[in-house]
């Protein structure tokens, strides 16, 4: 196959691409080019969009013997990814910009463009499997749990499954992706791992949202709506969060209050008892499935709300164009804009964004 | 098959220049000391100074060997304003100049808080000469291209040198893609402009001539004040310090008289080809269209726009299929930008993205340009196909 090696100048996609040439695929790889504000040089475990890292995966493909280009999306990424990320704070919801990236970039828009110049797949670094079946390509849980990453991959439909390629999924650790790295003489075997948004080098989230979303006093009220204390901003909150409210007196039942729901239009938070973030259900119209369709309207799965959130049991029903979910356990701190990807096992059945949840824990009035 | 359609980023050595380059690096000894190697060393860089002055018009003494063109820029610019800050005023920069000018210019406005003046392109991408001329008086400075080394229109740089001379105002030209491609004379284009004034420094670069990467020159009039970038042992006029590269001159100053002595000949012979590529692209490809001037324009350079394809895929089908062009424009990072010099001609962002620069040289021969037009139509078709939405609309 002809195939285009996505090299985020990182050791997982370096190898991955390596690995595609072992396969004897015609590799070429290709940097994103994301931000056009990028820095120089890289700092820490940040980013993945500077000069440095471009190089890093040049040097790369030059060890591997293939060609080498940067494509600039950073228009698309911008219009797509960033500015998606700033509506989405402002509407109160919690978005996860490296799903959106996945859906709108790496397996949209370099995809598309990598199959209009002419070849067959995407290669990326990403820990996931894929497992052909006589029902079509099946997209499964990676073998390491611990780096498994198919929660992000989970809004790949059946068309983009079938031209991507992830090379890493079998692999045991990602000390075994290292260790390749360094024996395949990889520059990049023992650069760090990023961890934070790529287009907020600093790291600092808060800061970066305050100065595009604006920052505006506002009230933090209870569960039945007494004002309880101020914030300055309720961007910078997020469901689940304990610390940070600053509440000068304390709950009239004395346990600690967390944040339950954030309301961009009135710019309130709301905070509660800790049992009050248990979710009964969750729900979404933002579907996409991996591979096939669910054929029953009805099903047994499991749910996961967080890259790194264990799965929990629950029933799926399909309900006019909506999923809705019933977990068997209640699940914690989940917001809106969170994407709930589910499983049947280790394959990713769909995916979708969840638009509205109802406590398990009813107002008390 | 490699097909090399990208003289004007860089042209092959020719074999004449690595001769003299291998040859003076025999030489042992610092041009600088007063003993009898030294005194050979300097024997061969005055040789070479005095050959490369004949090729570019100006006199020995006013050639100042560089490790390449952007220092030679950056030389002639940094070092007439530091002479010129007090008192005066704005610097005139025209619109599609290259980034070694730019760049030092923006750089000046910022640090003391001048003005640029700048000055349109014509829609053929020449500067347009009466609004150079408008923009002179009370300058302290102004620069220009002799020609644009992205779409390749000469500009009327006698009319240019002549108004900064009325005006006098001291005038840089960067003849980096010019020299050697088109007649270029610096003592014909300074003319009899007062002391001071007028044309008084002009840059070329070596390895646009089949000269090696990282020798360049600026020539400087005798009359022009200008202070150094590097300070130290007070070479070259004291104007660039420095042990002198004496094999990188005496390369440059073989290839620069080849340039010279084959350019009306070689001029010919690209222009053939060059219009032979213009006509084939223009006739096999839908919407494709040439930019710059037709007639006026640099002789190995075809500069085309292809409407809905992006210059990115371009370049790299292009590649696929085994010939190197550029989009002419600067990059970061390996990343083409919109070309600034097409905008100024009057065209969209988008537009300035879907253009390919193809420029011959010395090695081009007919069969390249056959295996251009050969694979071109197939790479812009399937370019546009990539620039366009999905066939099922999804984004």
């Amino acid at each position: 196959m002809r195939v285009l090696a996505a090299m985020s100048g990182g050791v997982d996609s370096a190898v991955a691409a390596a690995r595609a040439v072992d396969a004897g695929h015609e590799v070429v790889g290709v940097h994103l080019a994301l931000s056009r504000a990028g820095g120089t040089l890289r700092t820490g475990s940040r980013g993945c969009c500077t000069i440095e890292d471009a190089m890093d995966a040049r040097r790369a493909a030059d060890r591997l013997g293939i060609p080498f280009y940067v494509w600039d999306f950073s228009e698309r990424f911008r219009d797509e990814v960033i500015d998606d990320f700033i509506a989405e704070y402002r509407a109160g919801r919690t978005p996860n910009p490296c799903m959106r990236c996945n859906e709108k970039i790496k397996f949209a828009a370099l995809l598309e463009r990598a199959i209009e110049l002419g070849f067959d797949a995407v290669c990326t670094g990403h820990y996931a499997t894929l497992v052909e079946t006589p029902g079509g390509r099946e997209l499964h849980r990676a073998s390491d749990a611990a780096k498994d990453q198919s929660y992000v991959l989970g809004v790949l439909d059946a068309d983009q499954l079938a031209h991507c390629l992830f090379p890493l999924g079998s692999t045991p650790s990602k000390a075994v992706v290292r260790a390749e790295a360094e024996a395949r003489g990889l520059t990049v075997a023992h650069k760090p791992d990023s961890h934070d948004i790529c287009f907020i080098p600093d790291g600092d989230t808060k800061g970066w949202l305050a100065e595009r979303v604006g920052v505006a006093e506002g009230p933090i009220v209870d569960r039945s709506g007494t004002q309880v204390g101020t914030h300055d901003g309720a961007h910078a909150y997020t469901v689940g969060q304990r610390r940070g409210l600053a509440l000068g007196r304390p709950a009239p039942d004395g346990k600690p209050r967390f944040v339950l729901e954030i309301r961009p239009v009135t710019n309130t938070v709301v905070v509660g008892p800790k049992e009050a973030l248990a979710t009964a259900e969750i729900a979404g119209s933002r579907v996409s499935w991996a591979g096939r369709s669910p054929s029953v309207a009805s099903f047994a799965c499991d749910v996961q709300i967080r890259a790194h959130a264990d799965p929990v049991p629950a029933r799926a029903e399909l309900v006019d164009g909506e999923v809705v979910v019933t977990p068997d356990l209640p699940l914690d701190g989940v917001a809106t804009g969170q994407t709930a990807v589910l499983y049947e096992g280790t394959r990713v059945i769909g995916q979708f964004t969840i638009d509205r949840t109802r406590s398990a824990v009813p107002v008390e009035v | 098959m490699s097909i090399y359609l990208d003289h004007a980023a860089s042209t092959p050595l020719r074999p004449e220049a690595r001769e003299a380059w291998l040859e003076a690096t025999e030489v042992v000894g610092n041009a600088s000391s007063i003993h009898a190697n030294g005194q050979s060393a300097r024997r061969v860089l005055e040789d070479a100074r005095e050959r490369l002055a004949a090729a570019v018009g100006c006199d020995p003494i006013e050639i100042v060997i560089t490790s390449g063109g952007t220092e030679a820029v950056n030389l002639a610019l940094k070092g007439l304003w530091q002479t010129r800050r007090s008192g005066t005023s704005d610097i005139v920069l025209p619109d599609g100049e290259h980034h070694a000018s730019i760049d030092p210019v923006e750089w000046i406005a910022r640090r003391d808080g001048v003005g640029i003046r700048s000055v349109p392109l014509t829609t053929s991408g020449a500067i347009d000469a009466a609004a150079f001329a408008a923009a002179l008086p009370g300058a302290a400075l102004a620069t220009a291209l002799v020609a644009n080394n992205e779409v390749g229109t000469v500009n009327p740089v006698a009319d240019l040198a002549q108004a900064a001379a009325a005006e006098r105002v001291p005038l840089h030209l960067d003849a980096i893609a010019a020299f050697g491609h088109v007649p270029v004379s610096f003592a014909q284009l300074r003319g009899d402009a007062r002391p001071g004034a007028g044309l008084l420094a002009m840059s070329v670069s070596a390895h646009k001539v089949g000269g090696p990467i990282g020798v360049g020159a600026l020539v400087v009039a005798r009359s022009a004040r200008l202070d150094p970038l590097l300070h130290g042992g007070g070479q070259q006029r004291g104007l660039r310090s420095g042990t002198q590269d004496v094999a990188g001159a005496a390369a440059f100053a073989v290839a620069a008289e080849l340039a010279v002595a084959e350019l009306a000949e070689e001029s010919e012979r690209l222009s053939v080809m060059r219009d032979r590529l213009i006509a084939g692209v223009l006739a096999t490809v839908a919407g494709a269209e040439l930019l710059g001037d037709p007639i006026d324009r640099l002789p190995g350079n075809a500069h085309i726009l292809f409407p809905d394809a992006s210059g990115e895929s371009l370049l790299f089908l292009l590649d696929m299929a085994g010939v190197s062009v550029s989009t002419g424009s600067a990059c970061q990072a390996g990343v083409p930008e919109p070309s600034h010099v097409v905008t100024a001609m009057g065209r969209t962002e988008r537009e300035a993205r879907e253009v390919l620069r193809f420029t011959l040289g010395r090695s081009t021969t007919d069969a390249d340009i056959d295996a251009a037009l050969r694979v071109l139509p197939d790479a812009v078709e399937r370019a546009r196909a990539a620039s366009g939405p999905r066939p099922d609309g999804r984004s």
